[in-house]
């Protein structure tokens, strides 16, 4: 669980994030939602710990990020996996060796048990055959796939996703966001994820946060934001005429 | 003001290159790639200048000689004494700047376009040492390369004198052993050693501190460039009146 208590960040004149307090339960999937610019990159890199907040406070499993030591910030962050918006893989090493950096890092395996490790991680997002292959030889769902087995290669407690579906055809985003609901189940972590794609929202939101000019406007579940009058949502969320209408037959149905 | 800034982030960064370790498994790998990289794939081209910079020296040389009165050997004099202080040492190393520079710029640049920075810092990687240390360990390999350019320079510089007619390969020798001062290579290795800590540490500032798109992994490239170059002539100068003035 991580638990975010009226965080403020700002770089120079600009202040980006003006007091967001919430919690991201264990287990489910948490989707932060919002424009361009209302903060969610930044809070993101926050709970990440990339960005340091001024005031306020992010407690993981009960502890303050503040409170541990620089040894314990280092375990913490290997306690954390990350897939990131355009992959991020490392063009010079194969998917193999992508998938076993953090082992080879961080843990005393032998090669074999880390061949192993991968072998697994891989088969579980839907890899068998391109252990060898390089990033760029790969299309970007496979990519998005190496990105995930590598974030959950060390058992995280927490997963964090930015627009994992970006630049993905729908058929290949509903994929990615189904494997990473049943991840997020299978392994029994906190997984945050900051996404643009209202697909994902109705999808896999179990608890879905909307963030407008820095500040927390509106949070709940998916089944709430159908019923949300918050001016600020609805314009955002139901933006196109599909969900206009997808929410329509909502309202209809619940009459 | 802004270099002023830029001068402490570079110090900061330095800090950060020697803290936190990488695993040494796989820091000698890193390390034996780097040397592959910045140093055996730069020593065709520090041969092929170096050949022809030595011959010119020599021509040169030659061609100012006019008084009947100055030995002919003072151009194997004037090509070793080029070679060894100034255009190996000094020379080689503005055009590393360029050649190895903008590469160890634009890699670690796009590394940090496409998020691979902040993926490494995630995990809890200290991505300063193990990105910028391999570099400056396989750097410490660049007086070699210095070496073969010095050797290169004079025989490039034999070559032209002798099949160009200006001088029999005796001559050339005996201004070659002439007037030798053996503290005037460890001024050169001296020199080396520092420039190569600059070709090493400049661009790479240059490239991990860069903000933007593709567009400015190119223009990080060229900035890099002009920097190092920069700060090489200034110790160049700085070494020189420190060591031999």
């Amino acid at each position: 669980m991580i638990d975010v208590q009226d965080i403020h960040k700002s770089f120079g004149e600009a202040h980006i994030l003006k007091g967001i307090s919430t919690t991201f339960e264990k287990g489910k999937t948490n989707l932060i939602i919002g424009q361009s610019g209302s903060g969610k990159t930044v809070f993101l890199k926050c709970l990440l710990g990339l960005f340091e907040p001024e005031e306020g406070s992010i407690a993981y499993d009960g502890k303050l990020y503040s409170e541990h030591t620089d040894d314990e910030k280092r375990d913490l962050r290997q306690e954390m996996g990350m897939v990131f918006q355009g992959s991020a893989l490392f063009d010079s090493m194969t998917v193999e060796g992508n998938v076993m950096f953090p082992l080879e890092m961080f843990t005393k395996q032998s090669k074999s048990e880390m061949k192993e490790r991968v072998d697994a991680v891989l088969k579980r997002v839907n890899l068998i055959d391109a252990h060898h292959k390089f990033p760029s030889e790969i299309s970007g769902g496979m990519q998005k796939r190496v990105a995930i087995a590598r974030a959950i290669v060390m058992n995280p407690k927490y997963l964090f996703c930015d627009e994992p579906n970006s630049g993905l055809d729908p058929k290949t985003a509903i994929l990615i966001d189904d494997l990473i609901k049943e991840i997020t189940e299978e392994y029994d972590i906190t997984t945050v994820i900051n996404t643009h794609d209202m697909n994902s929202v109705m999808q896999i939101g179990e608890k879905i946060i909307f963030l407008k000019d820095g500040l927390l406007e509106w949070e709940g579940t998916k089944n709430e934001i159908f019923k949300t009058d918050n001016e600020a949502v609805t314009n955002f969320v139901y933006s196109s005429d599909l969900f206009k209408k997808v929410r329509q037959m909502y309202i209809q149905e619940q009459n | 003001m802004n270099y002023l800034a830029s001068v402490g982030s570079y110090a900061i960064m330095i800090r950060e290159v020697f803290k936190k370790p990488t695993k040494w498994r796989i820091m000698k790998s890193l390390i034996y790639k780097e040397i592959d990289e910045l140093i055996f794939s730069s020593l065709g081209i520090i041969i092929f200048i170096s050949f022809f910079i030595g011959a010119v020296v020599a021509i040169q040389t030659a061609l100012n000689l006019t008084n009947p009165l100055i030995p002919r050997n003072l151009i194997g004099f004037a090509t070793r004494q080029s070679v060894i202080l100034e255009f190996a040492p000094t020379f080689v190393s503005i055009i590393m700047a360029g050649k190895v520079g903008s590469y160890i710029t634009s890699s670690i640049g796009t590394m940090r376009v496409t998020e691979q920075i902040d993926a490494l810092e995630v995990m809890g990687v200290n991505s300063l040492n193990y990105l910028v240390f391999p570099k400056i360990i396989a750097m410490l390999f660049y007086p070699f390369a210095i070496a073969i350019s010095m050797y290169v320079g004079i025989f490039g510089g034999w070559m032209a004198g002798v099949f160009g007619g200006f001088l029999t390969s005796e001559d050339f020798v005996t201004g070659l052993q002439s007037d030798f001062v053996p503290f005037h290579i460890t001024y050169a290795f001296v020199k080396t050693l520092i420039f190569a800590f600059v070709i090493a540490t400049i661009p790479s500032f240059h490239g991990f501190y860069m903000k933007g798109g593709a567009l400015e992994v190119g223009k990080a490239s060229t900035t890099s460039f002009v920097w190092t170059s920069v700060v090489i002539i200034i110790l160049n100068y700085i070494l020189t009146q420190l060591l031999l003035g």
